[in-house]
């Protein structure tokens, strides 16, 4: 039993709509049809502007039934248009295919162009060529960790004040605020000594790069997510003398014959005694200038005799073995190398700066 | 933490040349974060009362002043409006070196001489007012000639902003700090008594009374009573003090309080005693959902576990007789029992809490105060005496009538027993690597408080002030730490340490550099992409349970771990193409993340707390991933720069594999092109480590490149080229034929549908063993070729290591590879 509205007969209309949507066999056939049954010159569009001569009552029926029709059409429309556009993205997909056995390596242009290593990369391994030459080992870990390894085997216990030191970015995964994204690379050591004391294979004397990431608003100078290089010696006999030793051949080795470095005491929860680190100003060579704040000393990382807590946390004999960490920011030796202004041009890629380096 | 040098000299002789301080502070590890000069250069400034006004021809920024400084009238011209005749201004008189080594000369201006500069507050270094000249016309004792800093009452000083390390609780105070400095200058300390009358004899009122029912989170609680209070300003020099230091002056009975925090480092509490039941104080732990409105009228709730490990909502109070809260231990005061104008009568706290219980509750209530944040570190429980008395000492400066409830009332909970560390003096050279004995380490502490005993065998006892210092076996580092500090860590010597083994990279990381070098060579660059995306971005096409979220992102932007390389990098081409730098072929070396749920080997391990539990954490892999997206780049150009970059890798023979089956690619898989891509896999293992080919252009474009540009992909799963089964076994070098090669070249028409690599592996098969080598080296498709098909042209070579071929050879290998072909429907040309 057909509704009728006007003279238009609405059961016949979309039946007509239908079986033209159903026949259109692209997207732009089907734009035509859309037009044809509900653009603004269809019988739909004329019909309705005939309601000027009906009752209230007889408007409102009238347009809820109108209503009806173009909500159906527009449904049979989108669903016809995505089945189209699939079968149109397939066909230009099939007419694009290519046999990547048959290319010919020797037809494709090679620009004369070499690449650029990321400034950062190119930095990191700079810096673990100098450790290598100084019998370092490099070794690597996972960018996740627990509690465990991040925080509470460095002599850093859950609730301690000390854990304001870092801003942590936690996980979705475990309890609250049991897995982090690691705030340094120092889990990597509880690794190595965690390892070398279950294959009984201590000394270590390794250094350890990666990423790292602190829960720290982005400015010019810092990044949330930077890159730190850490150093371990577990040993016989290894001294605060021998840190400060190491100290002094990295600097050197690393910045130039001219650089000298220094140690100041400081406070880490997994060294004991703890120093800052610092070397010569390459701006002033020494003399003393707004960057080095008139002392003729830039700050470079944080280091120390591994605290017996820690040692004891991985069961390594602290009466037989001693040892030493240090660590400090990759990327602060590329901003203090380039003087960047602005860190955030590490990440953005933009072409003009990646191919400076 | 802001130290005054006058505070200082209070306690000790000390030198007072700042640039020895400054770096003795440093060598103590108490870094120097500036030095502020007070009164510097004021020494010539004096007052002037101007005279009279009047302007100059043809200046209208400048006018002729002439004032009285005390001597003849002297002219100078000035550019400031805000005075007029009668008013008395500072005066920098020729000569006169003001603040920033500017100085001041005789001048002439507009036919006008100029005899000195009259001066705003800002350019003497007096606040930050530049709008006009300092008016002094109104301040006592401001006449003609008087200088500016007698008049105002400045006497010059030196403030240190000093940053006491986390471990050094007896260092934050001026007490502290001289202590160390006077060790370490050899010079003696003296705390001087701020009144004559000694509080001992004032007239008592009736004592206060403590208890203790949480003895592990309070170790001393010490309460005292006094009358006779009226509550008023400060005298000048204590709110000098106070702003010296960074605090405002509230008042007396406050500043007190915060004076004696200050120098002695003991945060004490003043409770108006009225508001109190009793003179009764106790501590115990808030019972759960406990509140108490704090000194900043905020509610708080109490008693009330934390989020994370160790906080089980362990909330240390202070309340009255009637067992009401009044306080937040360590943390802040109530707003109910809170010192006001009207207060006549007091009972003061002073007491020395768990470190670990006050910062879990701070950090808990988000709620950071001078006393939290020196409970935090660790408060001498032996100071707390001391600390009253000198309270009431301030006290009495402005409160005659005092009279305080001698003695203090004292509850004691756990007290932690004198800390002696004993070890063999041997024990710290093998530490430190400086030849120490028992006199020489006695000389480095006893300044310190430490009381040193023993000769090859120490007793060295640790002073309360000194609760950093941990009980044996640790603190014998803790005790080195304090011998190599006050031996000076700028004295010490450097030692070299060598051992047998070599320094080297592991395989891993060689790969990895190899990687690198070889995709700079080819001509692209390495970029650095982040780690943290937005969620929607990480599920793309792997679904929400595949998307490792962060609980406290910066920004929901920057929610999840990211699970593959692809969508940053596309965002880099976008970046460049917005700034019209098409030429971008990027690679990137990185680590994606898979939840633990849905990875197939899930990494384990150890978490919780004292590392007893187990943990499931996402599995990371290193991609390698390239994106050419240069001029005419597409997935030919991703196929070539494989075929440079495999023989690099030390694995064996690879086919590619089309269409590439994306079960067995996991993350690496995503946003290829269906018909241009293909998987790398190797022929003798079948494992599956890489892709090759082209981004899908429905990726492309959600990447917000529009420029319809192809971009040719390159991907390798980095972890898998470690395996052992991928890795070749290092090769036999193959030898060179000394006699000549034949040549042979066949083409071929074939039907699209199979790939030219078939057609190829049936040429080899059929070629035999003397073929050397098989290259496709040209391809056709119009004129002459049937559509759906093209013509493949391979050069095939062929030698002997004995012999020289014939064409009798040759002919009967070309005969049967056209055989084999023609079995896949090959026709030759
Ligand atoms: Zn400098």
């Amino acid at each position: 039993m057909g509704v009728t509205v006007g003279t238009l007969d609405l059961d016949a209309y979309v039946g007509a709509a239908d079986a033209a949507i159903r026949a259109a066999s692209s997207t732009d056939a089907l734009d035509a049809v859309a037009a044809e049954y509900l653009g603004k010159k269809s019988q739909l569009a004329l019909v309705q502007r005939t309601f000027g001569s009906l009752s209230d009552e007889e408007k409102r029926t009238a347009g809820a039934a109108l209503q009806q029709v173009r909500s159906t059409l527009d449904g049979a429309i989108s669903g016809r248009r995505e089945a189209l556009a699939a079968a149109e993205r397939l066909e230009q997909l099939e007419a694009d295919r290519l046999d990547l056995t048959e290319v010919v390596p020797a037809q494709v242009r090679r620009p004369l162009r070499r690449g650029h290593q990321h400034l950062i990369s190119q930095t990191q391994a700079e810096l673990e060529d100098v450790f290598v030459g100084m019998g370092f080992t490099v070794a690597d870990g996972p960018e996740v960790e627990t509690d465990w390894y991040n925080f509470e085997a460095l002599n850093i216990p859950p609730a301690h004040p000390a854990r304001g030191m870092w801003d942590t970015f936690y996980l979705e995964l475990g309890d609250p605020e049991t897995v982090v994204l690691r705030t340094h690379t120092s889990p990597v050591q509880v690794h190595l000594m965690e390892e070398a004391v279950a294959n009984n294979t201590l000394p270590i004397h390794a250094v350890m790069p990666g990423r790292c990431f602190r829960r720290d608003t982005p400015d010019a100078r810092h990044l949330h997510t930077f890159h730190q290089i850490e150093g371990l010696v577990i040993d016989e006999g290894i001294t605060f003398t021998d840190l400060a030793g190491v100290i002094q051949t990295f600097t050197t080795a690393y910045f130039g014959p001219a650089m000298s470095s220094r140690l100041r005491p400081a406070f880490f929860p997994f060294t004991e005694p703890s120093a800052e680190f610092e070397i010569t100003c390459a701006i002033c060579q020494g003399a003393g200038c707004r960057t080095c704040s008139q002392t003729g000393w830039i700050e470079l990382g944080g280091c120390g005799m591994v605290d017996p807590a820690v040692l004891d946390a991985v069961g390594i004999d602290a009466t037989r073995y001693s040892g030493f960490a240090f660590g400090f920011g990759i990327d602060r030796c590329a901003q203090m190398r380039y003087q960047i202004a602005d860190m955030r041009a590490l990440v953005e890629n933009d072409l003009r700066f990646v191919e400076q380096f | 933490m802001l130290v005054p040098l006058s505070w200082m000299l209070s306690f000790a002789p000390l030198p007072t040349d700042v640039d020895l301080l400054r770096a003795t502070f440093d060598d103590l590890g108490l870094v120097v974060e500036s030095v502020e000069h007070i009164g510097e250069g004021l020494d010539q400034i004096v007052c002037a009362k101007v005279t009279d006004i009047s302007a100059i021809d043809g200046a209208d920024k400048v006018r002729k002043i002439t004032v009285d400084a005390g001597g003849a009238p002297l002219t100078i011209v000035c550019g400031a409006w805000n005075f007029v005749v009668g008013d008395v201004v500072p005066l920098a008189p020729v000569g006169a070196v003001l603040p920033g080594d500017f100085v001041i000369a005789k001048r002439k201006m507009r036919g006008v001489e100029s005899n000195g500069m009259l001066c705003s507050a800002r350019e003497l270094g007096l606040g930050g007012d530049h709008a006009g000249l300092m008016l002094l016309t109104t301040v006592e004792g401001a006449t003609p000639g008087a200088a500016i800093a007698d008049v105002l009452g400045i006497t010059p000083d030196v403030i240190f902003e000093l940053s006491a390390e986390g471990n050094r609780p007896d260092a934050w105070s001026i007490l502290g700090v001289v202590r160390d400095l006077a060790a370490r200058l050899g010079v003696p300390v003296t705390v001087p008594a701020l009144t004559d009358a000694s509080i001992a004899t004032a007239a008592a009122t009736s004592p206060a009374a403590a208890s203790i029912a949480a003895p592990a989170f309070c170790q001393r609680l010490t309460v005292t009573a006094a009358t006779g209070i009226v509550v008023t300003d400060s005298p000048r020099f204590i709110v000098d003090r106070l702003e010296a230091c960074g605090m405002r002056a509230i008042n007396n009975v406050v500043d007190a309080s915060n004076y004696v925090m200050l120098e002695l480092g003991q945060p004490t509490h003043a409770y108006d005693a009225h508001r109190l039941s009793g003179g009764t104080l106790g501590v115990r732990l808030a019972a759960p959902q406990e509140t108490i409105t704090t000194l900043d009228e905020v509610a708080r709730v109490l008693g009330v576990p934390g989020r994370g490990l160790g906080d089980s909502g362990e909330d240390v109070v202070i309340v009255d007789g009637d067992d009401v809260v009044i306080g937040i231990a360590g943390v802040m005061g109530g707003a109910a029992t809170e010192i006001h104008d009207g207060t006549t009568a007091l009972v003061l706290e002073a007491a020395s809490f768990s470190p670990m219980a006050i910062a879990r509750t701070s950090k808990k209530l988000g709620l950071r105060s001078e006393a939290s944040s020196r409970f935090e570190r660790g408060v001498d429980p032996n100071l707390a005496g001391a600390a009253t008395e000198r309270f009431f000492q301030v006290l009495r400066l402005t409160c005659p009538l005092l009279a305080v409830g001698w003695p203090s009332a004292v509850a004691e909970g756990d007290v932690a027993p004198v800390t002696v560390i004993t070890a063999p003096v041997g024990e710290f050279t093998r530490l430190l690597g400086l030849s120490l004995d028992a006199a020489t380490v006695e000389r480095l502490l006893a300044p310190l408080g430490f009381a040193v005993a023993g000769d090859a065998i120490l007793s060295i006892t640790v002073p309360s002030n000194r609760p950093d210092i941990r009980t044996m076996p640790f603190g014998v580092a803790d005790v080195a730490e304090e011998i190599v500090r006050t031996y000076g860590y700028t004295k010490l010597e450097r030692t070299f340490p060598s051992w047998s083994t070599p320094g080297s990279l592991s395989a891993a990381q060689r790969r990895r550099r190899n990687l690198r070098s070889v995709l700079c060579g080819l001509g692209l660059d390495e970029v650095w992409t982040p780690t943290l995306v937005d969620p929607a971005v990480a599920a793309r096409g792997l679904g929400d349970e595949a998307v490792v979220r962060l609980t406290n992102p910066l920004s929901a932007e920057e929610g999840a771990l990211r699970t593959s390389l692809l969508p940053q990098m596309l965002a880099a081409i976008a970046y460049n193409a917005d700034r019209r730098q098409l030429e971008t072929g990027f690679f990137e070396l990185g680590t994606v993340f898979e939840h633990p749920a849905v990875a197939a080997t899930p990494r384990t391990t150890k978490a919780g707390g004292g590392g007893g539990a187990v943990a499931s954490l996402p599995m990371e892999r290193t991609h390698l991933l390239a994106t050419l997206g240069r001029h005419g780049d597409d997935a030919a150009t991703a196929v070539a720069m494989f075929a440079e970059l495999h023989p690099t890798l030390g694995l064996g023979p690879y086919r590619l594999v089309q269409p590439a089956p994306l079960t067995d690619l996991g993350p690496l898989g995503l946003g290829l092109h269906p018909t241009r891509s293909a998987a790398v896999v190797c022929v003798a293992t079948g494992i599956t480590y890489g892709v090759v080919g082209e981004v899908d252009p429905t990726v492309v474009a959600l990447a917000g490149v529009h420029d319809g540009r192809r971009i040719g992909l390159l991907g390798l799963d980095v972890d898998a080229l470690a395996t052992g089964e991928l890795a070749r076994a290092v090769g036999e070098a193959i030898p060179v034929s000394k006699f000549p090669s034949s040549e042979i070249d066949l083409a071929f028409v074939l039907a699209d549908a199979t790939p030219a690599d078939a057609l190829r592996a049936a040429l080899v098969a059929a070629a035999g063993e003397h073929l050397s080598s098989c290259v496709l080296f040209d391809v056709y498709r119009g004129t002459g070729v049937a559509d759906g098909s093209r013509s493949l042209a391979f050069r095939l070579q062929f030698g002997a290591l004995d012999r020289t071929l014939t064409d009798g050879d040759v002919g009967a290998w070309r005969t049967s590879c056209i055989d084999a072909a023609a079995s896949l429907g090959a026709v030759l040309r």
